[in-house]
């Protein structure tokens, strides 16, 4: 924590902005942070990268094993530092420091791979382990890729969007009190700088990947301050952006307009609890969160998970899950690593064997388990050789 | 006092209830002993109800008028009362005038038309400003899919009850220093439990034997969980309706993949959520132009079409009334008057089925004079 701080504030105070004047050290962490400082290269020991892969609860352990056996077949450099993070409640402090565990690892080899964490609903849970894990390590940005895949059939035709989502502030602050009893304030923050960040890093992603429009997703017709702020901010950052096409949408509008015309939506940035709903109901539209992969990026720190975030507890240990997801994020980690080879053989492997439809899992209307999806995928990356 | 209260006859309920609420009567004075949102109009000499109708602006007319000869047709037992809400300045505040607020009060229900909400500074919206002078709590929005529109999704029946009144739109907000907004989001268990008892008694009324309470407790443990926790103790009170809860993630999840199995049961929810969930419900059949809604309140209830007021047909005959003869069909059967309801829907619902005079928002071509008389020659 102390390392983290100070690391932050040589950081500020190394930068000869004018943005020191600006106030509140808290607000000021990196306005003006883009996509390519975001990019930070872990370095390799022994030709390999050392990543951390967290399975998570659920289908997690199935679907990362699965990971594991498509990338060792491929060669790919890397070792892995597995944590068993787990959310659902056992044994609370050996649960706690296994989550500590795992942040300091993440911090250490600046990626991981990650599953989702089980979160509680009762009040004396704890707060949600990947809420947690997102502020404590500032992954500000959260990227799910819906897209359809070829040969998978859905109710809809040529999706093709990208949901940024702030993930640090907004409705997840966990900021709660009750004034009296029966009566509860929850806080929503939303500050311009980390509305600046969200959205700068959203143009750049457009530009970084040929996109050619972003939209963002409010509600400042009601939260006119909170959505306010940032629905300007995106207002004002886009004109520094005229290579894009930009507008605004509200957001029940836009869940309307997403389940009858998704073609319209390149990428779309927003909001915290927006993103939850929108990832939601796009993954739906391309078949449910065992095909969207997705990430979430800091400046040092960038961990990959599917990108609608589902525990999938009811199928735990059944040998169904669709490892899909976890392994199309994992591609995506190896292009952000830069090896683009093993990266395009595992992916077109992955879309071969969903688009040939004879191996499928049970999400994708297929009988396959687990297992032979993954022995299928190794088979069509052998057959390519 | 859970056991307790499953078993207590409603009077008992009440004397029950009554002495620990004491304490907090500053928020709400309604110990829920009967009926939420029970309609009290009473009929006129003649053996008819009046209803206060708000045209509204745009095309808000011309649909009123295809409704309103509809009506005749059916010969509902329904006088209609023109006002007028034009917004007006009170004290600085948006209002509405005082003669249409006592014709509403009077009659206790309403038809609305679409609004076009003032664009300028100020100016709240004048839906949020008869929501707020009526303390309608209680949003209504059910989906069914129109036979004659194809859209990706067939067979959708939902019904979504949405809080109105508190939750992420209390307009609390405020700057805390320069570029940091705080927005409150304001959960009461008052204002809970009425929408919540309201959503168990429309389920009986509309013979659904399901409840779901969708909710995000687990990130907003406090807020969401006492909105989570009310619904259980409600759900008490319901021992013949299934109740059960579902996070947001999910609901947004399965609604979008396969609405059907939500078809028997009614969803209730927060304010934000609802507002989120209901347009993407009227997305899966079509878009708003075929979606009714109700504003239920204790005092009295509105009944609306939520789509826009297009500006851009307005007056030349060519706009779409389904949303606002459906609302109307909600309104005849909160009045009780559920024959008429299921007269006029069977024949709103064969003509849009029969795709033979569709107006030009569902691919027809026919205006909304004729669309009306071919729904009137069903009748």
């Amino acid at each position: 924590m102390l390392s983290r701080n100070s690391m932050r504030l040589a950081r500020a105070v190394a930068q000869p902005t004018p943005r020191l004047a600006r106030g509140f050290a808290s607000v000021q962490d990196t306005p003006a942070q883009t996509l390519q400082s975001d990019i930070f290269k872990p370095t390799k020991y022994g030709g390999k990268y050392t990543v951390t892969l967290i399975p998570g609860d659920g289908i997690g352990a199935e679907v990362a094993e699965s990971v594991k056996t498509v990338f060792k077949a491929d060669n790919v450099p890397i070792t892995w530092e597995q944590i068993e993070v787990s959310g659902v409640q056992d044994n609370a402090s050996r649960t706690e420091e296994a989550f500590q565990q795992a942040v300091a690892s993440l911090r250490r080899n600046k990626l991981g791979l990650k599953g989702i964490l089980h979160t509680p609903i009762s009040r004396s849970g704890h707060q949600s382990f990947n809420v947690a894990m997102r502020q404590e390590l500032d992954i500000y940005a959260s990227i799910s890729l819906v897209k359809n895949l070829p040969g998978l059939q859905t109710r809809h035709k040529d999706v093709d969007l990208c949901i940024i989502r702030e993930n640090t502030e907004g409705e997840y602050s966990g900021l709660e009190h009750q004034s009296v009893d029966g009566v509860v304030e929850s806080l929503k923050i939303i500050t311009r700088a980390k509305s600046e960040r969200i959205t700068k890093f959203a143009f750049q992603f457009a530009l970084a990947n040929q996109r050619k429009k972003v939209t963002c997703i409010h509600k400042a017709n009601i939260m006119k301050l909170a959505d306010g702020l940032f629905r300007g901010t995106f207002n004002r950052l886009a004109k520094d952006f005229p290579q894009l096409e930009c507008n605004d949408m509200i957001v029940d509008n836009a869940s309307m307009q997403c389940v009858s015309k998704p073609q319209q939506f390149d990428v779309m940035v927003m909001p915290n609890l927006y993103g939850g709903i929108l990832s939601n109901i796009a993954a739906a539209l391309v078949g449910g969160p065992g095909v969207v992969p997705g990430c979430n990026m800091g400046r040092d720190v960038a961990v990959f998970e599917p990108g609608c975030r589902h525990v999938g507890l009811d199928i735990q240990g059944k040998d169904q899950a669709n490892p899909t997801a976890l392994l199309l994020s994992g591609t995506m980690l190896l292009r952000h690593l830069g090896l683009d080879d093993h990266a395009n053989r595992i992916s077109n492997a992955v879309y071969d064997v969903i688009a040939q439809g004879k191996v499928r899992t049970r999400d994708m209307g297929g009988e396959a388990s687990t297992h032979e999806f993954t022995r299928a995928i190794l088979d069509s990356m052998e057959k390519s050789l | 006092m859970l056991a307790l209260r499953s078993i207590a006859a409603p009077a008992q309920r009440q004397a029950f209830r009554a002495a620990p609420r004491a304490v907090s009567v500053s928020f709400q004075n309604r110990f829920y002993s009967s009926r939420v949102a029970q309609f009290t109009g009473q009929k006129d000499a003649s053996g008819k109800y009046t209803v206060s109708l708000i045209e509204g602006d745009g095309i808000g007319p011309e649909i009123a008028v295809a409704v309103k000869d509809i009506f005749a047709a059916a010969q509902t037992p329904i006088n209609w009362e023109p006002i007028n809400v034009d917004p007006i300045l009170k004290d600085g505040k948006t209002a509405i005038p005082d003669a249409a607020i006592e014709s509403i009060r009077r009659n206790k229900i309403a038809l609305k038309g679409p609004l076009a909400t003032p664009i300028g500074k100020g100016h709240v919206s004048l839906n949020l400003t008869l929501r707020r002078t009526f303390n309608l709590f209680a949003n209504l929005r059910p989906c069914r899919s129109v036979a004659g529109f194809k859209t990706p999704y067939d067979g959708v029946d939902t019904v979504l009850i949405r809080e109105n009144t508190e939750g992420e739109y209390s307009g609390i907000e405020h700057v805390v220093v320069d570029g940091v907004v705080q927005s409150i989001k304001l959960i009461t268990r008052e204002a809970s439990e009425r929408v919540l008892r309201y959503a168990f008694e429309q389920a009986r009324a509309i013979n659904r034997k399901k409840v779901r309470v969708v909710h995000k407790a687990t990130i907003m443990k406090m807020s969401d969980g006492l909105f989570l926790n009310t619904a259980r103790e409600v759900a008490q009170d319901f021992p013949d309706i299934e109740f059960d809860a579902e996070l947001l993630d999910n609901t947004c999840l399965k609604m979008t993949t396969d609405p059907t199995p939500y078809n028997d049961k009614v969803l209730v929810m927060p304010n934000l959520y609802g507002d989120i969930l209901s347009d993407m419900c009227a997305g899966l059949i079509g878009g708003l132009g075929l979606t009714p809604s109700g504003n239920i309140g204790d005092e009295c209830s509105i009944f609306e079409a939520v789509h826009g007021s297009a500006p851009d047909i307005a007056g030349k005959g060519l706009a779409n009334p389904t949303a606002l003869l459906l609302s109307s069909m909600m309104m005849l059967r909160h009045m009780g008057l559920n024959e008429y309801a299921d007269k006029i829907e069977k024949a709103a619902f064969d003509t849009l089925a029969e795709g033979k005079v569709l107006t030009g928002d569902l691919g027809g071509k026919a205006s909304t004079k004729d669309f009306t008389s071919a729904i009137i020659d069903r009748l």
